[in-house]
């Protein structure tokens, strides 16, 4: 759980950090997109890359199949419950990680359909566009477009809100399932979980509000 | 009738003769041999894992769910050892002697030499087993002082010491567990001893959970089931201490010494009402920090924090100048006892002084602030400095004092108040540890050997281990090695059938009696009586009318208890009414115990025995000797003398002034 | 302390065996003093269903004094009631006050099953010992107890962690009836300390092994256990367990 977690911890800085190259549009409104799409282009021609996204997706299934059958395991160790429930000696949400999980992938699936699909088969919604005699996909533009609607927002808002939370707890508890127990690199450690949390998350929610809000694209 | 096979020789080289000169059973031969365990203690644990390592087929048994909660664990302060790390002059005489002086004259030379000599093994053995001592920055071991003894002998870990030793036993007990030398009983009670042609060849014992009966057979059956404080209801003991083993034990023909012999801790957290269930022990070591006094003015109304200077009575420091509120655990009891006794009490009940550490906060403050260069401080700066320190002492203690009392020890004195805590008293055993039963062992607080009339601070935990790890594996291999022919016995044997039979027809008739009062209430009148007139100050007069009262109570739960539930089941009421059933008949042993010795010693005191200014006064001609008890029948008893004989040590009178 | 007096509402898991189906009963008790302790409620109670001809309520205790962890009543939600770092024994009545419902259930873990009523077996923290929860060392063995020196930061944390009085709350308090606080607290121990070195890799091997055989839950760090524990064992033990568990599997030869 921890070592899988931590790999999708690695995929998500990579991720938030070319996605972040939509924002260039602020500091050069004639940009476009140029950096974002070239950035996503790299990203979907290097077969190296695309070798590791399938080393992604299967520490996505790992984790969802880890995550289900330590929950199901869990699940059978107290099979007389509580009249009343413990709850003050942990936090609601490193209790309800695997709820949170299933509505992160829930919200994934939206989230592949919108982007991935289109990039990699179906090409729903891309135009080409062409930077220094180089042809990609507009991704850019197929984001301006997603991120029209309001809903969508509302959605990949909480999708980035759920990911928060399984974040702020994940990212400490998997330091400690690998055995870190030193005291003062664990303050460390959940110091920068919870600001990881909070960036990470920052940064992917600031993404649809500023289409919807015009302030790039 | 008593033997107590004392090796000839000097003194010091006895035990080195004794193992010399012992026999021995091969190892083929221990793996033929069965030993019963009963009690899973400091004692009984030492003893299963030891004794399981040496390859006997060993069966160990406790009443509690877990071998680790038996109530060795509650201990706080620490364990003596002469290891002289200190370089402060301690050696295995003075340990040796302290002991002996320490138990008033009342204890047995050679044991007490035996336990000194071994003490150093014991810290040797538990610091192996990983048992996490105290250490100073160094990394060796750290000491302290404890019971006015003049060295640094007291090893310890934080207020833990039992926990970590029992721990330590457990562990070892558990290892030998899992290596199939030894079988564990948790959750069963041991009835009854089943002897085999006058020997101990077994035990019948009670499966709590199922309520059935078990019998199980031993070449050899060591008791190791603790002190019998309980028969005084409201003790420092676990609510499951019980004399039943050892009083199943005497009812075979083993030799009850003592039984009179009861120590009552000066420091206890006190009575705060007719529900309390048991008191707790606030350690020793508190009171080489705290002073201890009442109001000068009888019936004080003020609180504590309001009462001048002037007009406070430190008792101890007035009584006894030399030693303060350092003087022995007795002697600080019954000072308590007088000035409550006297209309000087505090609190709600009356029945309390006051234990404060108002002067030592100031003192450690100014130490502090004197470290810190900052000898101008203000008063609550001081005062705030010394909490501090005295938090880093004691914090633990004076958590557990605010969480039962609700007053915080940190602004207000504690109060204290003495209470019953450890039993000097118990089945005779020769230098062997061996009962007037062959075959028959007791160990640990359950015997009454090195102890005397008093135990000083820090020696229980000592004596609990060196019995179990050091002495019971070479003694007990003396007297196997005559029992490698006797092959085991079926438990089909009629002796196993006869004592079950005899068991199940007690229980029965305990539960057949549906009365109307519980067994709680009875035990709580038992202990009254007890408390009242074989407590801290005995007469002649109470004891009588004690030993009177005994016998009606028990006239009465014989016809009058009631114990819901039924017997094939878990009942904890039915357990209870067999403990109590025999705390009621050592009850009234013990009375007539304290009655039969007219004098003053240690933890026992006759009103009627004493100085004029009222210190205990021994009768050493009349008096040097162990009272054992041999049962003949209800209410009767024969008394046999053990003269103690005292070739190294000169008895002189104890005086703290 | 002012004390005062209180009616309450006492509603207890009763189950008459482990086979039995358990369900809850609902007590009135009146005239409880605030400066008695839970069990002497419970204790109060019990006299009165003796008289009244009914069956007493079982439960685990014996020192009362908070350090043999034999008491383990989950009381209004909480292993060992409402007060931190403590347990049900000293516990005392000041935690509540007049008109209250107290909820009292046993442990719950399937590792754990009830006895009756408040009772449950936790013999499994035993085998989990068993399985490597010593350092092996016959007695007469032992070297002078000041042969080796030990860093007094290790001997402390080993203690820290050795005060671990087995009670069970961590499993009852943890989602998941984990019992990796237990577990890492002996190993934590054990592993600190120079006695403990040469046994450390089997030890934490066999006791995991152990343990899952048991049916404790898995660990997933919610730090329930931590926040209940009658003396307060860190959650850091947990981690150093993990630590010693990778670095004996990796290490292992065979």
């Amino acid at each position: 759980m921890g070592l899988t977690g931590i790999s999708l911890v690695l995929f998500l800085i990579v991720h938030a950090g070319i996605n972040a190259c939509v924002f260039a549009d602020l500091v050069d409104p004639e940009e476009n997109g140029a950096m974002f799409n070239k950035a996503a282009h790299f990203m979907g021609s290097t077969v190296l890359i695309r070798i590791t996204e399938i080393g992604l997706f299967a520490g996505i299934i790992l984790h969802i199949v880890q995550g289900l059958l330590l929950t199901a395991e869990n699940k059978k160790r107290r099979t007389v419950g509580y009249a009343v429930a413990y709850t003050a000696g942990s936090k609601w949400y490193s209790r309800s990680m695997g709820l949170l999980g299933t509505l992160i992938l829930l919200f994934l699936i939206l989230h592949l359909y919108h982007f991935w699909a289109s990039a990699r088969f179906t090409g729903r919604g891309l135009e080409p566009v062409t930077y220094n005699g180089v042809e990609m996909h507009n991704m850019f533009g197929l984001m301006k477009a997603t991120f029209s609607e309001w809903w969508v927002v509302i959605v990949y808002a909480l999708g980035c809100i759920s990911l928060y939370y399984h974040l702020a707890h994940g990212f400490q508890s998997a330091f400690k399932t690998l055995g870190v127990h030193n005291k003062r690199y664990n303050a460390m450690l959940s110091s920068l979980g919870y600001g990881f949390s909070a960036v990470i998350t920052i940064v992917f929610i600031l993404m649809p509000l500023s289409f919807v809000m015009g302030w790039v694209g | 009738m008593l033997d107590a096979k004392i090796p000839s020789g000097p003194l010091e080289t006895k035990w080195t003769e004794y193992k010399g000169h012992c026999k021995l059973v091969n190892p083929a031969n221990k793996r033929k041999l069965e030993v019963i365990v009963v009690g899973t203690g400091l004692a009984g644990a030492s003893a299963a894992a030891t004794l399981g390592e040496l390859g006997y087929k060993v069966k160990a048994f406790c009443f509690q769910d877990s071998p680790r909660r038996a109530h060795s664990i509650a201990a706080q302060g620490g364990i003596n050892a002469a290891k002289n790390y200190q370089n402060d002059g301690d050696s295995i005489f003075r340990l040796f002697y302290d002991t002996i002086k320490g138990g008033d004259y009342r204890a047995r030379e050679a044991n007490v030499h035996r336990l000194a000599e071994v003490s150093g093994n014991i810290i040797d053995q538990c610091v192996a087993q990983g048992v996490p001592f105290a250490r100073e920055y160094g990394g060796l071991l750290s000491n302290r002082s404890f019971g006015g003894t003049q060295v640094q002998r007291t090893f310890y870990a934080a207020g833990q010491t039992g926990q970590q030793l029992l721990i330590g036993a457990y562990q070892a007990l558990e290892r030998q567990v899992a290596l199939g030398n030894v079988k564990m009983y948790s959750r069963h009670e041991m009835l009854e001893v089943v002897k085999i042609d006058g020997k101990a060849r077994g035990i019948i014992a009670r499966d709590l959970v199922k309520g059935t009966l078990e019998r199980h057979f031993g070449h050899a059956v060591l008791l190791c089931t603790g002190g019998y404080g309980n028969v005084f209801y409201l003790s420092t003991n676990a609510m499951g201490s019980n004399v039943t083993a050892a009083w199943k034990a005497h009812k075979q023909g083993a030799a009850f010494a003592n039984p009179c012999f009861t120590q009552i801790h000066p420091t206890c957290i006190p009575v705060s009402g007719d529900h309390q269930s048991k008191l707790t022990l606030m350690s020793e070591s508190l009171r080489n920090d705290g002073r201890i006094w009442v109001p000068k003015k009888k019936g004080e109304t003020r609180k504590a924090t309001e009462i001048p200077e002037e007009e406070r009575d430190y008792y101890l420091e007035r009584r006894y100048p030399a030693f303060g509120n350092l003087v022995p655990r007795d002697v600080a009891s019954r000072a308590a006892k007088e000035r409550c006794d006297e209309g000087y009490g505090v609190g709600t009940s009356k029945q309390a002084v006051y234990l404060d550490f108002a002067d030592a906060i100031v003192r450690y403050g100014k130490i502090e602030a004197g470290k810190e260069g900052k000898p101008d401080l203000g008063m609550d700066e001081i005062i705030a400095l010394g909490k501090e320190v005295v938090k880093e002492k004691y914090g633990n203690l004076f958590d557990m004092y605010e969480k039962i009392t609700g007053e915080n020890p940190y602004e207000v004195p504690m109060r204290i108040y003495p209470a019953v805590h450890y039993t000097m008293g118990g089945l005779w055993v020769d230098y062997e540890l061996q009962t007037t039963v062959p075959g028959l062992y007791a160990l640990g607080e359950a015997n009454f050997s090195d102890h005397g009339a008093n135990r000083l601070g820090a020696s229980a935990l000592m004596q609990g281990l060196a019995d179990g790890y050091f002495v019971i594996p070479y003694t007990l291999g003396n007297n196997l090695a005559e029992e490698i022919y006797s092959k085991a016995v079926e438990t089909s044997h009629p002796a196993f059938e006869a004592a079950e039979k005899e068991v199940a027809a007690r229980i029965e008739k305990l539960m057949s009696i549906k009365g109307k009062q519980s067994v709680e209430s009875f035990h709580k009148r038992l202990g009254k009586i007890m408390w009242d007139k074989c407590g801290m100050a005995r007469n002649k007069e109470g004891l009588q009318q004690a030993i009177r009262e005994i016998q009606e109570l028990k006239k009465e739960f014989w016809s009058d208890v009631r114990i819901p539930g039924s017997i094939d089941e878990m009942n904890p009421e039915l357990d209870k009414a067999n403990r109590v059933a025999d705390f009621l008949e050592l009850g009234e042993l013990m009375c007539q115990d304290a009655y039969n010795r007219n004098e003053s010693c240690g933890g026992h005191f006759r009103e009627d025995f004493q100085t004029p200014d009222g210190e205990a006064l021994r009768d050493d001609a009349n008096y040097m000797y162990v009272a054992a008890w041999e049962y003949k029948g209800e209410h009767e008893w024969t008394l046999h003398k053990e003269p103690l004989v005292y070739e190294v040590v000169k008895p002189t009178q104890r005086s703290y002034k | 302390m002012e004390h005062y007096n209180m009616n309450l509402t006492v509603k207890v898991w009763r189950q008459k065996n482990s086979r039995a189906q358990g369900n809850f009963e609902s007590y009135s008790v009146k005239n409880i003093s605030s400066e008695m302790s839970f069990l002497e409620m419970i204790d109060v109670l019990n006299e009165e269903l003796i008289v009244e001809g009914k069956e007493p309520i079982a439960f685990d205790h014996d020192c009362r004094e908070g350090i043999c962890g034999q008491c383990s009543m989950y009381i209004n939600g909480k292993p060992h009631g409402p007060w931190q770092a403590n347990t049900t024994c000293q516990l005392h009545m000041r935690a509540f006050k007049d008109g209250d419902t107290i909820v009292v259930e046993p442990w719950r873990s399937a590792a754990f099953p009830v006895i009756k009523d408040l009772m449950v077996d936790r013999s499994a923290f035993d085998r989990i010992v068993q399985a490597g929860g010593f350092v092996s060392v016959n007695t007469g063995n032992a070297v002078d107890g000041n042969s080796i020196p030990i860093n007094k930061d290790a001997a402390d944390a080993s203690f820290a962690a050795a005060m671990c009085i087995g009670c069970g709350a961590c499993v009852a308090a943890c989602k998941n009836s984990s019992a990796m606080l237990f577990l890492s607290a002996k190993v934590a121990h054990l592993a600190l300390l120079p006695q403990g070195d040469p046994e450390r890799k089997t030890r934490v091997m066999n006791m995991v092994a152990q343990m899952d055989k048991e049916g404790f839950g898995a660990c997933t760090n919610t730090g329930a256990c931590e926040a209940t524990c009658p003396k307060e064992i860190s959650i850091s033990n947990i981690a150093r367990l993990n630590h010693e568990y990778l670095r004996a599997g990796l290490t292992a030869e065979k």
